[in-house]
This record gives C-alpha cells, sequence and structure tokens, in this order.
C-alpha cells in the first residue's frame, strides 16, 4: 500500500457529489471552507472536475436518475480514489429510503471508505473523519 | 436561423451544490434559449408523508430542505392546526417567530455569500458565511442542531427557549447587526458590485404576476407581498415591523431587500424576547387529541418566498394527502425571463439571484422545459447504460 | 364581499360552497367554468395562483387550484372533480404561465390530460419511473378500502 498512502500523505484535493439530498450536507461541506473551520490551511480545496480529485465526496440518498451518473463520475476519477459517504442519507439512505424512487445507498452503487453519520454531521465531524481516513491510509 | 452553443451548467457542477442541469443555448455571448432539465433531486416526499403519523411527518419535512428548514414545519403546522383548530400559547407563537426569524437571517447571510461567490467576490463569501456561525451556534444552543431543530410539534413547540438564554441571544443579534452594516457598506456602495448586478436579470411587475412569484423576487420588482403580513400567523401580528420592497427588479434590487430584510429580522426577534420575558415559562404546547376530517391549507413566509402546505385528513393518524410548494417552484420558472437576452456570464448571477433551492422545488419531478423533443437519454438507454458500467465494473473488481 | 361577489357572478357553475372561516373558502365548481373563472380571478379581482393540488379518490380526481387575495389574507379554493375513467380539464397555461409546471406534474404523476397545453408531451421524468406508470394513482378495492 505504499503508493497509496504516498498519494494521500498531503493535501487532499475533495470533489463533492451531490445526490438527491435536502442540501444541509452540502452546506456543513461548503462550511468547513469558511474561515471558522477553514480546511484550506491543510491544502484541502473543492476542486471542479473530478479527475482532479483524490476524494470523493458522496452526500445525498441517490435516487434512480443519480445513479447512473454517479457510477460514470466514479469511473472517471483517477484511482486511487477515496469515497466518503456523508450524512445519514449517504450511509443509508435516512428517511428517503423509503421513497419509490430510491436506489440504494452509496455503498450499494461504489466502494466506500469512510462512512461520517449525522443529519447533518458537524464540520468537525466532517474534519475528523477525513483526518482518520488519511491516517488509516 | 444561425447556429447556436450549448453549454452545460450541470448536474454536477461545482458552483451548485445540488444536480440541475441547465442547457444555455448561446449566439456568441447572448444566451438565446434556456432549458432545464431536472429529476436528479426528485425522492417521492409528497407519498413518504402518507406513511407517516403527523407528529412524525414534521421529521420528513424539515428535510425537504436544509436552509428553508423551519419553514416547512411551519407551514405544515398551520394547515394542521386549522383542520383541527387547535389554538396555540403566545408563548409557543413567540418561539416559533423567534426560529423563524433567526433562520431567515442565517438564509439571507448564505445568500449573500454565494451571490459574492458566483461574482468572484470570494471575501464576501467568507466573511457572510463566518458571521453565520454564529447564528448557527445560538440554533445549537436552543434546540441541539445547527440546521433540522426538530422545533416544532401539533399544538405547540418542544423545547422552551428559557430566560436565562435570552442574554446570549441578544448579544449575537447585536453582532449580526453591527455585521450587516458592514455587509451592506461592502455590497451597496462598491462600483465593481454595481457594474454586474444593476441592470442585470430584470424582471418587471408583469413578469412576477405571470409567474406567480413570491418572496424576496417578487418584492424586488415592487410587488407588496408578505404572507406574515397579509394572512397572519404565529406572533407576527403581535410586533411591529415592515415589509421591505425595491423597484428595479435586478440583481442589485434582490440583494438590497434581503440584505434590509435582514434588520427587520433582527428587530422582530428582540420585540419576541421582550415578550418571551412576560409569559410563563414552560406553557409550550397544548394536547390535542386527534385531527379530524377535512382539509386546511397553511402557509409561512419563508426565506425564499411563500410556502404552502395542503393537508387533507381522513379522519386517521396520518394524511391522506400532503401537497407541498415551495417558493422556488414559481421562483425558478422566470428564469425563462431574466436570463435570455443576457450574456452568459450573467447567467450565473441572475439563475442565482432567485434564491433557488432544487431540493424544495423537486419533492416531485418536472422534466424537460420546452420542446424539441430532445432528450439526452431516455429510460431504457439510461438503464443499459448503467447495466454496461456496472458489469464492467463488477469485472475489474 | 369579494365572495359574494363572485358567487352572484357564476351562480350557475358553483356547485357547492364550503366556508371555514372569512379568509379560508372552497367553491366545487362545473369543470368547464374553470378558465372563465380563473381569468376572472386573476385579471379583474387581483388574485395571485398559488399552487393546485390533486388527488386520487373514490370520487375521482380531484383537483384543487389554490389561489390568494393578498391584501386581505383570503385563500379561495376552486375544486373540481373530474371522471375517473378519462380526466380531462383545460389548461390554464395559455392565460398565465404560473400553471405551466404544475399541469405537467399532476399529468405525469396522476395522468390527468390538461387539453390545448403548450407542451404536455415532452414531459418524463426519466429513469425514476417508466412511461405510462402514474405513481401518484391509488387502487380502489371494491368494498371501498384504499391500497397504493
Amino acid at each position: 500500500m505504499g503508493f497509496k498512502s504516498f498519494c494521500f500523505k498531503k493535501s487532499l484535493w475533495l470533489f463533492h457529489f451531490g445526490g438527491a439530498s435536502c442540501n444541509n450536507c452540502d452546506i456543513e461541506i461548503l462550511d468547513c471552507l469558511t474561515p471558522r473551520y477553514d480546511v484550506e490551511r491543510f491544502g484541502m480545496v473543492l476542486v471542479g472536475s473530478v479527475r482532479h480529485a483524490d476524494v470523493l465526496l458522496v452526500n445525498g440518498s441517490i435516487n434512480k436518475k443519480d445513479k447512473p451518473r454517479l457510477l460514470e463520475i466514479y469511473e472517471q476519477a483517477p484511482k486511487p480514489v477515496l469515497v466518503v459517504a456523508i450524512g445519514a442519507c449517504g450511509c443509508t439512505g435516512g428517511i428517503f429510503a423509503e421513497g419509490d424512487t430510491f436506489a440504494g445507498p452509496v455503498d450499494k452503487i461504489i466502494p466506500v471508505d469512510a462512512y461520517i453519520p449525522g443529519c447533518p454531521p458537524k464540520p468537525e465531524a466532517i474534519l475528523a473523519g477525513v483526518v482518520k481516513l488519511m491516517g488509516k491510509n | 436561423m444561425s447556429k447556436q452553443t450549448l453549454i452545460p451548467v450541470g448536474p454536477y457542477h461545482p458552483l451548485q451544490e445540488e444536480p440541475e442541469l441547465f442547457k444555455l443555448y448561446c449566439d456568441g455571448e447572448i444566451v438565446k434559449d434556456v432549458k432545464w432539465e431536472t429529476g436528479y433531486n426528485h425522492r417521492g416526499i409528497e407519498k413518504l408523508s402518507e406513511k407517516k403519523s403527523f407528529d412524525e411527518v414534521f421529521f420528513l419535512v424539515e428535510r425537504i430542505c436544509g436552509i428553508c428548514s423551519t419553514s416547512h414545519p411551519f407551514a405544515f403546522a398551520n394547515s394542521v392546526e386549522e383542520i383541527g383548530e387547535v389554538e396555540i400559547t403566545d408563548r409557543a407563537k413567540y418561539i416559533r417567530s423567534i426560529i423563524g426569524e433567526l433562520e431567515r437571517i442565517h438564509s439571507h447571510l448564505l445568500w449573500v455569500g454565494l451571490a459574492g461567490h458566483f461574482l468572484g467576490y470570494n471575501t464576501v463569501f467568507m466573511w457572510a458565511w463566518k458571521y453565520r456561525e454564529p447564528v448557527l451556534d445560538l440554533f445549537e444552543m436552543i434546540t441541539g442542531n445547527r440546521n433540522s431543530y426538530a422545533m416544532f410539534k401539533i399544538g405547540g413547540v418542544r423545547r422552551d427557549i428559557e430566560n436565562s438564554q435570552i442574554p446570549a441571544i441578544e448579544k449575537v443579534l447585536a453582532l449580526v447587526k453591527k455585521k450587516t452594516d458592514m455587509l451592506v457598506g461592502a455590497v451597496m456602495d462598491d462600483p465593481v458590485i454595481h457594474a454586474r448586478t444593476k441592470g442585470v436579470g430584470i424582471l418587471t411587475k408583469e413578469d412576477i404576476l405571470q409567474f406567480a412569484a413570491v418572496g424576496p423576487t417578487a418584492r424586488a420588482s415592487g410587488v407588496d407581498m408578505d404572507v406574515r403580513r397579509d394572512d397572519p400567523y404565529a406572533a407576527y401580528p403581535l410586533v411591529n415591523w415592515k415589509v421591505i420592497t425595491a423597484q428595479a427588479g435586478d440583481v442589485f434590487a434582490k440583494a438590497e431587500v434581503r440584505l434590509l430584510e435582514m434588520y427587520e429580522s433582527v428587530s422582530i426577534i428582540e420585540q419576541c424576547l421582550a415578550g418571551l420575558k412576560k409569559e410563563k415559562e414552560g406553557e409550550i404546547e397544548v394536547k390535542v387529541k386527534n385531527i379530524p376530517e377535512g382539509f386546511g391549507t397553511g402557509h409561512a413566509e419563508a426565506p425564499r418566498g411563500e410556502v404552502y402546505h395542503f393537508v387533507v385528513s381522513d379522519g386517521s393518524n396520518s394524511p391522506a394527502r400532503h401537497k407541498i410548494r415551495a417558493p422556488s417552484y414559481t421562483n425558478i420558472a422566470t428564469f425563462k425571463k431574466s436570463c435570455v437576452g443576457q450574456s452568459i456570464s450573467d447567467a450565473t448571477i441572475s439563475l442565482a439571484a432567485v434564491d433557488p433551492c432544487y431540493c424544495c422545488t423537486e419533492r416531485l419531478a418536472v422534466a424537460l422545459d420546452r420542446g424539441s423533443g430532445e432528450r439526452i437519454m431516455n429510460a431504457k438507454e439510461i438503464i443499459e447504460q448503467s447495466t454496461r458500467i456496472t458489469n464492467r465494473l463488477l469485472k475489474q473488481a | 364581499m369579494v365572495i359574494d361577489e363572485i358567487k352572484k357572478a357564476f351562480a350557475k357553475e358553483i356547485l357547492e360552497t364550503g366556508i371555514r372561516n372569512e379568509r379560508r373558502v372552497t367553491l366545487t365548481i362545473d369543470p368547464g367554468a374553470l378558465p372563465a373563472m380563473s381569468e376572472h380571478l386573476y385579471k379583474t379581482l387581483g388574485f395571485r395562483f398559488i399552487i393546485a393540488s390533486a388527488l386520487h379518490t373514490k370520487k375521482g380526481f380531484e383537483i384543487y387550484y389554490h389561489f390568494s387575495l393578498d391584501k386581505t389574507g383570503l385563500i379561495l379554493n376552486l375544486h373540481v372533480i373530474l371522471d375517473p375513467e378519462k380526466p380531462e380539464i383545460e389548461s390554464l397555461s395559455n392565460m398565465f404561465e404560473a400553471t405551466n409546471w404544475i399541469e405537467r406534474e399532476m399529468h405525469e404523476l396522476f395522468g390527468i390530460d390538461f387539453l390545448n397545453h403548450p407542451n404536455l408531451d415532452q414531459l418524463l421524468s426519466e429513469g425514476n419511473w417508466a412511461i405510462g406508470e402514474y405513481p401518484y394513482r391509488k387502487k380502489f378495492k371494491t368494498n371501498g378500502e384504499v391500497t397504493t
């Protein structure tokens, strides 16, 4: 695993994929960039294309329309890539799991490396989760 | 007809947190036509609501949208309490209004930040979101969570705001007032922002009435409407405040309306806190035995406009039909008027100026906007492509 | 009062009146009268269209068109009941834009046909459910119980 731990040693670039979500988690992820939590001091930025990304942040309950697009985005991400499922909806589907258009939680579609539960998880929880992931690798 | 270039914005774009596909057809730099495609956010909420009891529906509707998280429970509570003819205590009214107005402040600060971000003014983005944090801390102190507060129930509220917490709230309000002064100064007097937002994305009063748009989008075009004043609910008839309107209808007017509304929200909260101190602590709910058969309409003024819930009850413990109309439903349609004919670099800020909340809009799905019959992929093709990709991934694993 | 004025002007078309209080009134009307009444409310009296809600009940397809008169806080619901076998009604979208999307949504979810709508055919929520399937319709058993 020498190559992988080398890749994830320093500043991680994040790409955010929002599924069918209520936006709470999306706002908390954006909150990480703001002065109080300031994830940019670690060199982490949100990038515009998944091909530049080290980490794919997925949140929201994925519906049938998002599913093939999520697969396509995962395929486009250069490997190795870490996938983080954020929020109750990303981990298990949350309260929307019983809906008709629910297409399975994220880990049924793509392999997930870390789960950050919460509704929404506080920015401190998101940072703690990403740091734990870096430590593991 | 000259050739047009298609520029897709989305569905998974770094600027927008939610998946939406805007296809801008441009002739040179001018946008000639906009197609909007959605369905990525559909979660089937109206149908889910029928499976849950009235009290459980509050947790569901709160998560329609994170930013307007209180307005949906507000409208739902107004609607069900109308069916059951429930009268809530004054203390509960004050607490509901306080939560609603605090949410308006944090939502407008969020919009100011995002608008700054879309214009390229990252400093405004960082400052607005930095001064949003104390408001979120207040929420955490009062309700236990930064978003999705679970404060509402039929007959009142779940948690009390104790008199001992009031000084902390007043301290944050003073800070918000000071920082709004700073933001107003930074935004309203800046010549570059004037150049980028004045005259951009104009919606006339006639457009607003045709599309039945609501909220700050309508007030910025001179339409004087606000649910809190027109059909009062909760503590709004008990306090003094005014409705802010502007005449120009462009992005600048919309920004101005939202910033000035923050001052009004602070004033409403201060008056509600004064009212709270006079009421007896602890009387926050009335017992409701059951909701009779019938239907009720409830609306509330969310930060984006009027949220409308229509609930039909058949006497059982769950709604028989729950129709939800979010303000962005009518507001987003106005892009047909505000974006077409503008240059493409103004398209993003025009789209953002109505403060769209796609997750609110799309609890149900609306699809392709205009008809040339063009589709990206139809259902069968999507499934085939998905199967191909999955098989390929499985083989590689 | 506004309601009395409307009731006098459209006395033949109004089948039933339901008044909860002075701010919440529901008029059940003949479906054919919908365009004329909506035009009167919007153009002459200054009502704003809020939204339309459709439900599938044992009587058939019911639609409530919700209008608001902001000056007085009145919400007026126009209620129509459509034939369960062939639910169709005239579209209001040629009169104002505000009904465009909601009529398409009701068509997609319930299968109600809106006649003369500018572009109803292009509607499909790709991938979320199949063509011809109307997810919000209910199935009624013959003894009157509901299954979904």
